[in-house]
């Protein structure tokens, strides 16, 4: 086997003390680059593989670069003791993981190595081939369903959603622990109905019981202005605290344990 | 595995209503201590010093008005006043008077003073000159040290003007036998003297002194059975009538005698606590282990059926308030660093017993439940934590932080412990400790540890190393030589080391000197009645009767000092992309920025001295002339251009916080600086001095007459505090800046060490939030941290509460060490509390 410590990635951030994102504290390192084109990503400088510039707070800033699993895994050990205490780990998230699967696997490799546990934010949006690569080395999948509907999916994110569903069912079956993550998206997926139709599939995936939903906010705007694109989602507000409660009581309906936020 | 203690308790109806009436209005100044204490000095001038102090005490309690407040089941104040201070001229008092008119109306800490009270006074004070404590202090000062105080290197204030306190006594011996049985003790000590031995007198009389106070706390508390007797009788009301004679009750069994019943021990500590501040002024009279002293009462009530949990939570809670009722006046400059009407008194539960075995029990959390009822920063409430804690320990602890009330602060019994065996604790003691103050550890019962005994500005030697020792014209400090001739960094180094082990040995000498003033002039009997081995040796605490002896004087400053050295050693040594001198200049000009007085001051004093040295005579109007240069012609845009380059390239190095170890390395280096040298010397009472690295609040005043440093940090603004790192320089989250911390030498510094970080509420969120949270600490204290206590609210809560006060009357914060009503801090101290990095806002 290579040294997967030499692995070289791209990646645009670390994270640490993260606690939104997986079981414990987490640490949370970014990989760059996504298939997907979100309307309300709330890390659009992560989307592009490309190293980018982005102005922030009037200083122009370089946003990705490229380094090895052995660099990230020494700033990843540091909050070990933080890890031991709390059954927290290594979150992988992005961009999208998936897309640079020599890197990804290596990182959560080194990562199970050194006794940590392991997690990660995906799409799901990948050929079957390389997610089976992954199952192994990853203790818990964190993956976004959408929409139901793959035109609507298609119009906001710009890719279809049938390979996602396919994949999620497959990763269902085969991962030591999957939960269903949904962003609710106001005039995208915010409505009884849409959500509804996401917990019903959750709760037909084999051994999956849990779903967490996650309000749609505004965090993200400023980056956009800082990449000179503009921003799509316009004023759409964030979900009301009722709001989140009602999607909360649909979710459950279906008998699935409910979560808000990450 | 279901919870075992967690059921929480119900806050009674009794509690909201104490508070409002310990709030009702502004503390106020009382004068009755100080003319009974005049009074039965008049009268005792021929007798020894320790007998004349217990006749004092005595005269006191014989004659301070009594007062039971409305609702009260523990009873006991020093003062008519809610929150009311008494004062205490034997240790200082021109201060008082110079500020009886602007005492009520300053920033930190006012206090009301009647026109009666500030005449009675006047009346009372010219008998004190050259009677107190500070005044016998200064004259056993050396010139040097007395110099360097009056340039704040170090400020030994705390000790200097007023009392020592800063111990816990043996509240679970008078629980047991009362003060009847420490009469008894002494009586018998008495009867082994033999009257030939040199220091039989000595003896003999210390141990009268402690009859005379034993004696007068008993009829003390005799006063207040009759007192509640009264009330009764004439009280309408059947069911406060049926507490009144209940209190009355407890009056008359307790101190005196041992408790009989849970409710009686609740009532006799009181007793001590309150007294114990009314014999001195000295604070962080701390309750130590309250959860362990307290527990055989309450265990065997609970067993015999003779108490509910409920009451027992009620009469912890009513203890809560009353830690509140208590209050002292500082002068001004002391109230800022110790702002918040605090006094400190810490208060612990949890942790090992001295065999090593967890300790927690029930009260335990009922203490938790009384600091989340009550919501007050009395006591200083703390927790210690170990391997073998509860998990639910933690979480129920964590739930407290999270109401934002600033505590507990966390200890880790895995450092603590081995730190107090490494000063000579044996290991059982050292199990035992608790925490004195803000984050100081004790063995309770056997120590005076003169835990707070200075502030020591890290930052104020370095400042020397570049005007070589000069400070506003005057050589205060040693010749370390040219600094811009100095070729290496460790030559650089060295001089900063020779700078700080100057000033400390002058430390030495003031604390030694403050020491000395206080054995001479006040002894102590009644609280060292209640320290081993004070009745064994003959010997107050002053006179060094304590089993185990420290002076703890705290340094501050150690994240400027590590970032700053450690700016000097790059750009100047190492890429050679700054001299010396550029670095001497841009210091002078504080960068650049706004000259404000104190600078230009400084500077002018400096341009007169190489006036006066070429052999001109200067007149006051030449200096005038001078200042007013200095304060006109600051910088050029060019040197403005310079400095700016210059603070740009520091902010872009690395920095303490961050977790990076080459700098995380040296900063425990930096601190070694402090902490070893003071390892080296003694105090008058046999014992060792060790380092403390925490500032309570004074490293905002003491910042402000601090130059600009090397780390980028300019004049007069404030320095970081504890070691912690220096606000807003830690970016990396509170895991990094943790780790950092973790790598500084927490066991050397015995004295104690202060981490603070603050939360924004969100970060403790739900349950994950506090498993979180409770990681962090673990995880913290894993890498052999020592101290860390949060702020658990957010900036935008802050700034409002600055603009409209009066809605956030009741805001707590941590402040350093302590919690403190966020809108009675001056405004400047507000400023810096908003400003620390606020941490886990993801």
């Amino acid at each position: 086997m290579a040294d997967i410590y030499n692995v070289r990635g791209r990646i645009f951030d670390i994270q640490r003390f993260s606690t939104h994102d997986g079981p414990g504290v987490r640490t949370i390192v970014f990989l760059k680059g996504c298939p997907l084109r979100c309307r309300w990503c709330c890390n659009p400088e992560s989307q592009n593989y490309e190293i980018q510039l982005m102005k922030q707070k009037g200083k122009v800033k370089t946003v990705g670069y490229d380094t090895t699993v052995k660099e990230v895994m020494e700033e990843i050990m540091r909050d070990m003791p933080y890890y031991s205490r709390s059954g927290g780990g290594l979150t992988l998230s992005g961009g999208e993981c998936l897309w640079q699967p020599d890197f990804g696997i290596a990182l959560l490799k080194a990562a199970h190595e050194n006794g940590i546990n392991t997690a990660i934010e995906t799409t799901g949006f990948a050929d079957w081939e390389v997610i089976e690569q992954f199952i192994p080395e990853v203790d818990v999948f964190l993956m976004d369903i959408k929409h139901i509907n793959s035109a609507k999916h298609k119009e906001f994110t710009t890719r279809p959603n049938e390979l996602i569903l396919h994949n999620a069912r497959k990763i269902a079956e085969k991962a030591k622990r999957l939960i269903i993550r949904v962003p609710v998206i106001p005039g995208f997926n915010g409505t009884v109905e849409e959500i509804g139709e996401i917990a019903k599939f959750t709760a037909s995936l084999p051994n999956v019981n849990e779903i967490h939903l996650l309000p749609y906010h505004r965090m993200g705007k400023d980056k956009y202005d800082g990449l000179a694109r503009p921003y799509l989602m316009g004023d759409v507000p964030s979900p009301t605290t009722a709001k989140m409660q009602e999607l909360l009581a649909v979710a459950k309906s279906y008998g699935l344990t409910t979560h808000l936020g990450g | 595995m279901k919870p075992v203690y967690s059921a929480k308790i119900e806050k009674s109806e009794r509690i909201p209503k104490l508070i409002e009436h310990l709030f009702e209005k502004m503390p106020e100044i009382e004068a009755d201590r100080a003319v009974l204490l005049t009074e039965s000095y008049k009268q005792t001038e021929n007798l020894p010093i320790i007998l004349r102090r217990a006749k004092a005490f005595q005269n006191i309690l014989e004659k301070l008005p009594i007062t039971i407040r409305p609702l009260e089941l523990i009873v006991g104040s020093n003062t008519k006043a809610p929150r009311g201070c008494q004062v205490f001229p034997e240790y200082s008092y021109t201060w008082l008077q110079d500020e009886f008119d602007t005492v009520q109306t300053r920033s930190a800490d006012p206090f009301y003073i009647s026109e009666e009270t500030k005449e009675t006074l006047r009346k009372v004070y010219p008998y004190w000159a050259g009677k107190t404590t500070s005044e016998l202090a200064t004259s056993y000062m050396s010139p040097e040290a007395l110099s360097a105080i009056e340039h704040n290197i170090f400020t030994p204030g705390n000790y200097f003007y007023n009392g020592i306190g800063h111990l816990t006594v043996d509240y679970g011996k008078v629980l047991k036998i009362g003060y009847k049985g420490i009469i008894k003790e002494a009586e018998a000590a008495i009867a082994k003297l033999n009257v030939t031995d040199g220091d039989y007198s000595k003896r003999f009389q210390f141990l009268q002194a402690v009859i005379i106070s034993c004696n007068a706390v008993c009829d003390y508390a005799k006063r207040y059975a009759t007192l509640a007797k009264k009330q009764a009788d004439t009280c309408s009301d059947e069911k406060r009538k049926a507490e009144l004679l209940q209190i009355a009750a407890n009056c008359q069994r307790v101190p005196t005698n041992g408790a009989t019943s849970f409710y009686e021990a609740c009532q006799s500590f009181w007793f001590v606590q309150m007294l114990l501040q009314t014999e001195s002024s000295g604070h962080s009279i701390s309750p130590g282990r309250f959860d362990q002293y307290m527990y055989p009462y309450y265990k065997a009530d609970l067993e015999k059926g003779a108490i509910t949990r409920e009451f027992a939570q009620e009469l912890i809670d009513c203890i809560w308030v009353k830690l509140n009722d208590l209050n002292k006046v500082r002068d001004a400059a002391s109230a800022e660093g110790f702002a918040g009407y605090s006094l400190f008194q810490n208060l612990i539960v949890g942790g090992q017993d001295s065999n090593g075995q967890d300790a927690t029990n029930d009260l335990s959390y009922m203490c938790m439940n009384a600091t989340m009822h009550v919501h007050l920063p009395q006591p200083s409430f703390s927790v210690r934590v170990w391997n073998g804690t509860p998990h639910e320990f933690m979480l129920r602890a964590a739930e407290v932080t999270r109401t934002g009330v600033g505590l507990p602060a966390y200890y880790n019994d895995e450092v603590i412990i081995p730190s107090l065996q490494s000063r000579g604790l044996t290991l059982e003691d050292a199990r035992d400790y608790n925490i004195i103050g803000c984050v100081e550890p004790q063995k309770s019962a056997k120590t005076d540890g003169w835990h707070d005994a200075a502030f020591f500005n890290m930052c104020r030697p370095l400042e020397l190393v570049f005007s070589n020792g000069v400070d506003k014209g005057v050589q205060i400090g040693l010749q370390t030589g040219d600094v811009t001739k100095m070729t290496s960094f460790d030559e650089f180094y060295d001089a900063y080391k020779k700078q700080m082990v100057y000033f400390i040995e002058l430390l030495v000498n003031a604390d030694n000197a403050i020491d000395l003033a206080h054995a001479e002039r006040c002894p102590l009997p009644f609280q060292s009645c209640m320290v081993e081995d004070c009745i064994g040796r003959g010997k107050s605490l002053q006179e060094g009767g304590a089993i185990y002896n420290f002076t703890g004087p705290q340094g501050f400053g150690i994240a400027n000092m590590a970032d700053a050295l450690y700016a000097i050693k790059r750009l100047v040594f190492e890429e050679k992309s700054v001299t010396m001198a550029d670095f001497k200049e841009a210091l002078e000009n504080n960068y650049g920025k706004d000259m404000d007085s104190k600078m230009a001051e400084n500077i002018t004093a400096k341009v007169a001295k190489s006036f006066v040295e070429s052999g001109k005579v200067l007149s006051r109007e030449d200096v005038k002339t001078i200042y007013e240069t200095v304060v006109k012609n600051n910088c050029s845009a060019e040197q403005k251009a310079k400095y700016d380059a210059l603070l740009n390239r520091i902010s872009e190095l690395p920095k303490f916080g961050n977790d990076i170890i080459e700098v995380d390395s040296f900063a425990r280096d930096v601190a070694y600086t402090y902490t070893k040298p003071i390892l080296n010397y003694r105090n008058p009472r046999g014992g060792q001095y060790q380092a403390g690295l925490y500032p309570v609040s004074a490293n905002v005043p003491l910042g402000a007459q601090t130059g600009a440093t090397p780390d980028g940090r300019l004049a007069n603004t404030p320095v970081a505090d504890g070691v912690s790192p220096a606000a807003g320089r830690d970016v990396k989250g509170p895991t990094a800046a943790a780790n950092s911390v973790s790598k500084l030498d927490h066991y050397i510094a015995s004295n104690g060490t202060l981490f603070n970080m603050k939360f924004h509420p969100s970060a403790l969120q739900g349950e994950s939030g506090l498993e979180s949270f409770v990681a962090l600490v673990r995880g913290y204290f894993d890498q052999k941290g020592s101290h860390m206590q949060f702020n658990v609210v957010s900036r935008e809560t802050l700034r409002d509460a600055q603009k409209n006060p009066e809605k956030y009357k009741s805001l707590v914060v941590r402040v350093a060490g302590y919690s403190a009503l966020f809108t009675t801090l001056s405004r400047s101290l507000q400023d810096d509390i908003i400003n620390r990095t606020e941490q886990g806002d993801f």
